[in-house]
């Protein structure tokens, strides 16, 4: 087999920033109470712009990424599971909800310290787990819970009652949260935030859609570590910021023919959180040249997609680029209502076919050669479906591999037979080991 | 040159030393805590049966759950690979390689060359497996090489609730129906191209090859003579390409 390119690759420029980012996020939760301010906590999903109103001070820590920098430390997320199953819980839960209510019930933080008592939890319900999951925070600890219930069907079938269905809740959770914090909510603070959860959301699609370059600026394992940024607070001008540092840096890397691997011969997408404690798995796909470009999780969990007028897929029009002025609460609500409900990861809650035809969509215009669909059993809600995606997918002669495992708990994990398949899987694709090749070729 | 292919498996470690095309030896021994170990005793057998000394190997090649345990190894393939090389060697027409191991089921399928084309393994899970045949057995008290002949005596199909291993052991199961479900999953998912071909100790079992005809509904389909070392067969073949 003979030896493919080498492409030019270099660090990211924006790296360091990205993690001081997150780092400070963590520190600014913990601290809030000792500066005055007020802290909350909830999912990545939740409408994040909306408790923006209640000040510049409102901190808030999304419990999927805490959770998934805790699974890193595989010690740590096991006592916080264990921690969770000494209460009764059933191990077969959601495992970002079992390390969450561990570092909670052994009132530890990861980042240090004890683990900082939200004043209130807001978190929207789509997910099986996720309600269930503040539920119990929020008793446990003793504040209000709000949840936004936002199963009104698939973004293509929304229509004015059921977007009313959100907004109207989202009023009401206005409400609740100036009844609990006794703050006076500033509507010119929301409007704020929804600009740029829309900007950031519509940029980190921008991102993605620029992977579509061969060679790929920016392999999967790397953009785990960027798209996370949105998933903490996709509303702040901070995180909007730099998602357009990072796209003109994209561009760049582009326009240079930089890659993120540098024997880039095989493209795939993979599917739902990785296991975290185990990413060395892409760079063993990396000897092979295979870069994985993305999966629907890492572009649509929180990038928000549309239709280009060349008919390709790509970021969405945010509201400021189509000339909308948002005046007033209900306009500010209802964009970011309309906004969230077009989230591509929502959609395959109501029909695997739509996830299907979204991952068919990448595979031909990320211009793939494979899929690598984890069946995550640590996460129902992003793996409800995937067997019959695979099936989707198979059926329009993608090559498609499938492992079992879990994003946060190394005990379903199974490391030496998924290196196994994945190595199975190269043979299918007419791939060895790009080390075996040098060999080969330097003893011809 | 002599070439050894080294089956590392959950349960047995198979040897097989070829030399131009034909085997000249076998070892089998179980697999223990200590993989290497019980491999070289493999070696051993193997070469006693040659009349071989271990010099007189030249390349060795390793497959199987335990593939990268063995140091002294020259290179490791992939237990697909192995298994559809092996299969494809000793019926040249196979295009469908069922592997039912100690602890894997696996469905291949596969060009005249022996080169994958497809794979499905079972997930987290042995029901179906030979581990699970090993706990039934015990679960009867029967011997192993008697529950496939006592199955076949079989009248009546009795529905498994409990899959799991451990549970089934407590449950009056109709052991093969369960074992080929799992094989005729994975069968379906690669999809069946004629011939297919048995291998994996499993396939010693003739209530799970009666029962798998059955399900599958297929007449024709192989079972490979030894059918356990195919897989090491597989691993000596891929040592000459």
């Amino acid at each position: 087999m003979a030896i493919p390119t080498k492409y030019p690759t270099e660090p990211l420029k924006c790296w360091p920033k990205a993690k001081e980012i997150r780092q400070q996020y963590y520190k600014d939760y913990a601290t809030a109470h000792d500066r005055g301010g007020i802290r909350w906590s909830g999912g990545a999903w939740a409408f994040d712009a909306v408790p923006m109103g209640l000040g510049d001070d409102v901190h808030v820590m999304t419990g999927e990424p805490y959770a998934a920098s805790i699974a890193f430390d595989r010690k740590f997320a096991q006592e916080c599971q264990d921690a969770t199953d000494a209460r009764g819980w059933a191990r077969d839960l959601c495992s970002y909800m079992r390390i969450y209510w561990g570092s909670m019930y052994l009132n530890r933080f990861f980042f240090g310290g004890e683990f900082p008592k939200p004043d209130f939890y807001y978190q929207t319900q789509i997910c099986c787990s996720h309600a269930k999951w503040d539920q119990e925070a929020a008793l446990y600890e003793n504040v209000p819970f709000f949840c936004i219930d936002v199963c009104v069907g698939p973004y293509e079938t929304l229509d004015e009652d059921r977007l009313n269905y959100v907004v109207k809740q989202l009023h009401d959770s206005i409400d609740g949260m100036e009844k609990t914090t006794g703050r006076k909510y500033d509507d010119e603070k929301l409007i704020a935030a929804v600009h740029n959860e829309c900007r950031s959301t519509s940029l980190w699609a921008e991102i993605c859609t620029l992977n579509k370059a061969i060679p790929a600026p920016l392999d999967e394992k790397t953009m785990f570590s960027l798209y996370v940024l949105a998933t903490l607070q996709r509303s702040s001008k901070q995180i909007g910021d730099f998602y357009e540092e990072l796209r003109d840096e994209v561009k760049d890397r582009v326009a240079r023919g930089i890659a993120a691997v540098p024997y880039e011969r095989c493209r795939i997408i993979t599917d739902t959180q990785p296991p975290w404690g185990f990413l060395k798995i892409y760079r063993y796909m990396e000897q092979f040249g295979v870069v994985s470009v993305g999966s629907l999780y890492t572009f649509g969990l929180e990038g928000i997609f549309g239709d280009q007028e060349d008919g390709s897929w790509g970021p969405r029009k945010t509201p400021q680029q189509l000339g909308i002025k948002i005046k007033t609460r209900e306009e500010a609500l209802r964009i970011t209502a309309d906004w969230n409900l077009s989230r591509p990861q929502w959609q395959h809650f109501y029909d695997p076919a739509i996830k299907t035809r979204m991952m068919l969509r990448i595979y031909n215009e990320w211009k793939l050669n494979g899929v690598i669909l984890h069946l995550n059993r640590g996460c129902e809600g992003l793996t409800v479906g995937s067997s019959e995606n695979r099936l989707g997918l198979v059926k329009a002669g993608v090559p498609v591999m499938t492992y079992e495992g879990n994003m946060a708990d190394e005990k379903e994990f199974d490391e030496r037979r998924t290196t196994s398949r994945i190595e199975s899987f190269m043979e299918t694709l007419g791939l060895e080991q790009i080390e075996a090749a040098r060999a080969a070729q330097a003893a011809s | 040159m002599i070439k050894a292919g080294i089956d590392v498996g959950a349960k047995t470690i198979k040897v097989v030393l070829m030399e131009d095309g034909k085997i000249r030896g076998k070892g089998k021994v179980l697999s223990g805590f200590d993989q290497e170990e019980s491999a070289k005793e493999a070696l051993e057998q193997a070469l006693m049966e040659a009349q071989l000394s271990r010099e007189a190997i030249g390349i060795i090649v390793t497959t199987g759950n335990g593939r990268k345990a063995i140091s002294y190894a020259t290179d490791d393939v992939t237990e697909a690979r192995a298994a559809a090389l092996g299969a494809v060697f000793l019926y040249p027409s196979a295009r469908t390689v069922i592997d039912v191991g100690a602890e894997e089921a696996r469905a291949i399928k596969c060009d005249s060359s022996g080169k994958v084309l497809d794979f499905a393994v079972n997930e987290k899970c042995a029901a179906g497996s030979g581990a699970f045949t090993e706990a039934m057995a015990r679960a009867l008290e029967v011997p192993l090489e008697e529950l496939g002949p006592l199955s076949l005596r079989s009248t009546q199909t009795i529905p498994m609730n409990a899959q799991c291993t451990v549970f089934a052991e407590s449950e009056v199961v109709s052991l093969i129906h369960s074992k080929t479900q799992k094989a005729d999953i994975a069968v379906r998912r690669v999809g069946l191209e004629p011939e297919l071909v048995l291998i994996g100790g499993v396939a010693h079992n003739p209530g799970f090859v009666e029962s798998f005809k059955r399900t599958a509904e297929l007449d024709n389909v192989r079972t490979a003579e030894d059918p356990e070392f195919v897989g090491a067969i597989g691993a000596a073949l891929a040592a000459g390409e």
